[in-house]
């Protein structure tokens, strides 16, 4: 083991350490500063004499003359053991609850490696939400990765923790775990999934990570691969179907940038380092399901858009590497309708894997569409109405304004602990589609609109 | 063996050696003791920084660098096809065979299969002259696709023989100004020199993709450049693996450059059950896939586009037509800013660096037909088709604006129509193709006369639309004239009954170009009759009662070898407008 006590400049997180030799990219080092106290850091730069190392933990009495800096040799690595299950630990994953350290059964490296595209195998299995906007419109899969874009002030933690609640594979009772990876997040958000994971009894299947929002900064940038290596764990080893929880993303982010500052690299869009992209991707593409394997990852991460945001570089970089995303929309939330999810620039890359006969019912794709379709034509007519009058529309616009508002006031607003089965949102849908014209109907085809839809005359509302 | 050089410094993807002897810049090194793929990109001094192709955690400084000497290369033999691989021709297949489902560090595979026998019939006999780039025999590759084995020099064969070989026996030897050459089924390329062709020809002859909004409106040469542009979920991907399974092209290449796991996933589950038009055979019997996904290396999806391209080209020289799609150059421009970054290089607009636009225009000036090399006369084409990301959907910034200026037709995936469920997203006003016009002649004499008329003719319509809505916006649909009121009707049925297209259907995923005439022939019909009744007195409200209107409305589901229906459908047409002027 190699200690130095040649600490030559410290920068914000980042020390410098000097003389160095053998010292390998990325490996883990510990720093016992002159207090007495020890941090963990790693080595993000190394040449031939000078090591680059970013201190988890704040760099407050770190001096140059006594703090010594030993390097362990090896990379950041996390123990693992199903006794996982149930248990809290920090952002770095030392046990935060009263309970005692965990005894590994495999050591494994937190930044993973890259799954092969070639033994992937494509996402297939419905799982249901109980959430309408969700199941009937941006459907999730298994081994999908699906954001929730939302915005400070949103309530996107209830709709996260209702997901976490409802979510199951029909038909099937195999096991699930949820990890869950707070960054960044204010205490009393944590204890808010803390008491509902315990209320509903779903903290004996999960493992916990928080780093919340006093804990140092650098240390996001563990927590994120601590949980997912963690997921990785119990899906393609222990044959358990995971949902991985990550909020808020954007906390993630704000601490890469305020790390490639500190190191002076040159900045891209908005101050955040040109490789974000990268990195967010090594990050976002641990899910999925693997050739032969039993379990699965899915991941669903929260990231608050700044300013409500979609086009600033976080949610834009993470568009660019998810399968959809689901945005909430402050409008929605100001009628008070909950869950707020607007689901016009919502998207599921991976809704066309999980529906269909077998899977959901036959008539899916098509009610999806055509209540897009419906919907959008609504929104557009809203507008239009706000500046001519509803008296000035055709007697279909009206049809479609109406329809527009019975969607957000009946399909879009659940209660939050209600869990609507897949025949219910799809026969909603129905009832939805026949307040419009059915020569309007393109959409969905004309045997599905005579098995499925009610005859009846439009009632007042 | 040249003497190893001693790795100095390790930030990231990039790392520096010292000493490396006779350091050329492209070079490929073999960096530590794991001997990960690296490339030269920069020398200074004594000291070469090499981008690494692979995960470079656990280095250390003082580890041995191997040069071996040559810039970055693919080998080009029977094998290719069917296969997939990564941003440095590594067989993803292999690669699992050997490391299992997770990609480890330090592997190496070979390119080409080793231990296949291909049944070779050689084409030339000994003492032939033999020019380079000409058919010195043929391998069937697989089912669709006879592989020509090109020689790759000038000289009299000496000796060549037909017979079942694997890619390193010898097939024969040829006489180079007096120095002997041995000939195999494969030859080595470096992927950043493109290969040579005799002849570049204009743009004359369009690339059938069965998409109406591009085959009608904007066209695509063979041989032509295309960039798609949009935010994310618009539709790029979808709209490039419809492209990529109906155009009518041989070969077809993939580069999933920086994309997501799961997509490429689909693509490699997809692709091998898709039928292929003409033969019924798989589609994956003329495909080639380059995987690079985006938590793949960032220097290997860098070189993954060259690959891609270089693999196109071979298959071009062979007298093929080639579709090259790459999703997405924004991923590669970004992997060049991530370097040129970690190279501390003077950063050009928004941090891309200054060199963007040349590469960007070297990339795609190797698409186009050519006369190839070689004594025969082949003619073969390359045609790119590139989706550019632009963050946020906002193409004026540089990776789109440099593409825009290198590439002749620009399709605008829209998000707002994306939302409203209108695919393909491709904004009819916003795009553009500059072969349009280059492209009618053909158009004229294989489909019908009166077609780049009657496209014209409906795009006046769109625009015209576009106009009137923002009347509409302000003082309702009521208050226009009724003819306008009928092109707002016309136009709707452009839209939602010619523009928009299925990807999922099995009949509307894609339309010849004989249908795309006959539907659109039907829209301008209805309109050319309508606006007569309008002019004749008729009711506008009893021209949107027409019967007919809901007959258009589903003529997308006529299948191909129905088109005869076509001509009940113009007569209904006629038939319902007679009786309205008779009332």
């Amino acid at each position: 083991m190699k200690e130095y006590k040649t600490v030559n400049q410290i920068a914000g997180p980042l020390v410098f350490v000097e003389g160095v030799s053998g010292v390998s990219y990325g490996e883990i080092v510990e720093i016992t500063l002159p207090s007495g106290e020890r941090k963990k850091g790693q080595v993000l730069d190394v040449s031939e004499s000078i090591a680059v190392v970013q201190v988890f933990g704040t760099t407050a009495g770190i001096n140059t003359s006594q703090t010594s800096v030993k390097f362990l040799g090896e990379t950041m690595r996390i123990g693992l053991s199903t006794d996982m299950l149930g248990r809290v630990f920090t952002g770095i994953g030392e046990p935060k609850d009263k309970g005692p350290r965990i005894v590994p059964e495999e050591k494994l490296d937190i930044n993973g490696l890259p799954i092969n595209p070639y033994s992937r195998e494509s996402p297939a299995d419905f799982i249901q939400t109980g959430v309408s906007t969700i199941d009937a419109m941006n459907t999730l899969v298994r081994g999908q990765k699906l954001p929730i874009f939302s915005a400070s002030g949103l309530p996107h933690n209830q709709l996260a923790v209702q997901i976490a609640r409802q979510a199951k594979v029909r038909g099937t009772e195999e096991e699930f775990a949820v990890v869950f990876a707070a960054v960044g997040i204010t205490h009393e958000e944590a204890s808010f999934f803390m008491r509902d994971f315990e209320r509903t009894g779903a903290l004996e299947k999960s493992v916990i990570f928080l780093n919340l929002a006093d804990d140092p900064s650098v240390e996001r940038i563990i927590t994120p691969r601590l949980a997912l290596t963690t997921a990785e764990y119990l899906a393609y080893e222990q044959g358990m179907h995971v949902l991985a929880i990550i909020t808020d993303m954007t906390n993630y982010c704000e601490s890469l940038r305020e790390i490639a500052a500190a190191r002076q690299e040159v900045p891209g869009r908005r101050g955040y380092p040109g490789y974000m992209y990268t990195d967010l991707s090594t990050i976002y593409e641990r899910a999925g399901r693997v050739k032969g394997k039993k379990g699965t990852v899915t991941q669903l991460s929260i990231l608050t858009m700044p300013g409500d945001d979609k086009t600033h570089p976080i949610p834009d970089l993470t568009g660019y590497i998810t399968e959809g995303q689901i945005v909430l929309g402050r409008d929605l939330h100001r009628k008070n309708i909950f869950p707020p999810v607007d689901v016009l620039p919502s998207l599921s890359r991976l809704m066309s894997l999980g529906i269909g006969p077998n899977k959901t019912r036959e008539d899916h794709k098509g009610v999806s569409d055509q209540m897009y379709a419906g919907y959008a034509t609504g929104r557009d007519l809203r507008s239009l109405s706000a500046v001519v009058g509803e008296e000035a529309l055709t007697e279909t616009d009206r049809k479609f304004l109406k329809f527009a508002d019975a969607f957000e006031n009946r399909f879009v607003r659940q209660g939050a602990y209600e869990d609507r089965s897949i025949e219910q949102t799809l026969d909603l849908g129905w009832d939805l589609l026949s307040m419009l014209p059915e020569e309007e109907l393109k959409r969905v085809k004309k045997d599905h609109i005579a098995k499925y839809m009610k005859k009846k005359e439009t009632k007042a509302e | 063996m040249a003497k190893k050089g001693v790795l100095s410094r390790i930030s990231g993807p990039v790392v520096e050696v010292k000493n490396l002897d006779d350091a050329k810049l492209y070079d490929v090194v073999r960096v530590g003791e794991e001997g990960l793929v690296g490339e030269i990109i920069k020398i200074v001094g004594n000291t070469a920084v090499v981008q690494v192709y692979e995960d470079t955690n656990g280095l250390k400084p003082g580890e041995p660098v191997e040069n071996t000497g040559l810039p970055l290369s693919v080998e080009l033999g029977p094998g290719i096809l069917k296969n997939i691989y990564d941003g440095i021709q590594r067989p993803l297949r292999d690669i699992e065979a050997k490391s299992g489902h997770f990609i480890k560090r330090g592997i190496n595979v070979a390119p080409l299969p080793r231990d296949v026998k291909w049944e070779f019939s050689a084409k030339v006999k000994k003492g032939d002259r033999v020019k380079a780039g000409d058919v010195l025999g043929t391998v069937q590759e697989t089912e669709l696709i006879t592989h020509k084995v090109l020689s790759p020099f000038e000289g009299k064969i000496e000796g060549i023989k037909s017979g079942k070989y694997k890619i390193d026996d010898e097939i024969g030897t040829v006489n180079v100004e007096g120095k002997k050459k041995d000939l195999f089924l494969y030859q080595k390329w470096f992927v950043r020199n493109p290969r040579p062709y005799a002849e570049k020809f204009a743009p004359v002859i369009p690339l059938v993709t069965g998409q109406r909004v591009i085959d009608t409106f904007f066209p695509i040469s063979k041989g032509g450049t295309a960039c798609i542009p949009g935010p994310f979920g618009s539709g790029k991907t979808v709209t490039q693996q419809s492209l990529a399974k109906y155009s009518d092209t041989e070969i077809c290449v993939y580069i999933g450059c920086g994309e997501r796991g799961n997509e490429m996933t689909e693509v490699l589950t997809e692709f091998p059950h898709l039928k292929d038009d003409k033969t019924g055979k798989p589609l994956m019997e003329r495909t080639v896939l380059i995987a690079n996904t985006s938590n793949m290396p960032v220097a290997a999806r860098e070189a993954s586009i060259y690959t891609g391209i270089t693999l196109a080209e071979y298959y071009r020289d062979m007298g093929y037509n080639v579709a090259l799609m790459a999703d997405s150059t924004s991923r590669w421009a970004e992997a060049l800013r991530e370097i040129g970054g970690r190279l501390e290089e003077m950063p050009g607009e928004e941090g891309y660096p200054a060199y963007l636009a040349r590469k960007l225009a070297e990339f795609y000036e190797r698409a186009g037909r050519v006369r190839t090399l070689g004594t025969d006369e082949r003619f073969g084409s390359i045609s790119i088709i590139g989706a550019v990301s632009p963050p946020g959907g906002d193409i004026s910034e540089p990776v789109s604006q440099n593409t825009l200026r290198v590439t002749k037709v620009f399709l605008a995936l829209d998000a707002s129509l994306a939302q409203r469920r209108h695919f393909p997203a491709i904004n009819w006003l916003k795009s553009y193709s500059l072969y349009k016009e280059s492209l009618d002649e053909w158009l004229r004499t294989n489909v019908t006369d009166e077609f780049p008329a009657m496209r014209d003719k409906a795009m006046e319509l769109l625009q015209k639309e576009a106009e009137l809505q923002e009347i509409v916006q302000l003082v309702g649909p009521d208050a226009l004239p009724d003819k306008e009121q009928v092109i707002l009707l016309v136009t709707k049925m452009l839209r939602e009954d010619f523009l928009q297209q299925n990807a999922y259907s099995d009949i509307d995923a894609k339309a010849s170009f004989k249908k795309q005439a006959l539907m659109l022939k039907s829209i301008m019909l209805f309109h050319e009759k309508a606006t007569h009744s309008v002019d004749i007195g008729v009711q506008l409200k009893r021209i949107q009662d027409v019967p007919a209107k809901a007959k258009i409305g589903r003529m997308k589901e006529i299948t191909e070898d129905k088109l005869d229906s076509f001509k009940d459908l113009h007569k209904d047409i006629e038939a319902d407008f007679a009786a309205l002027a008779k009332k």
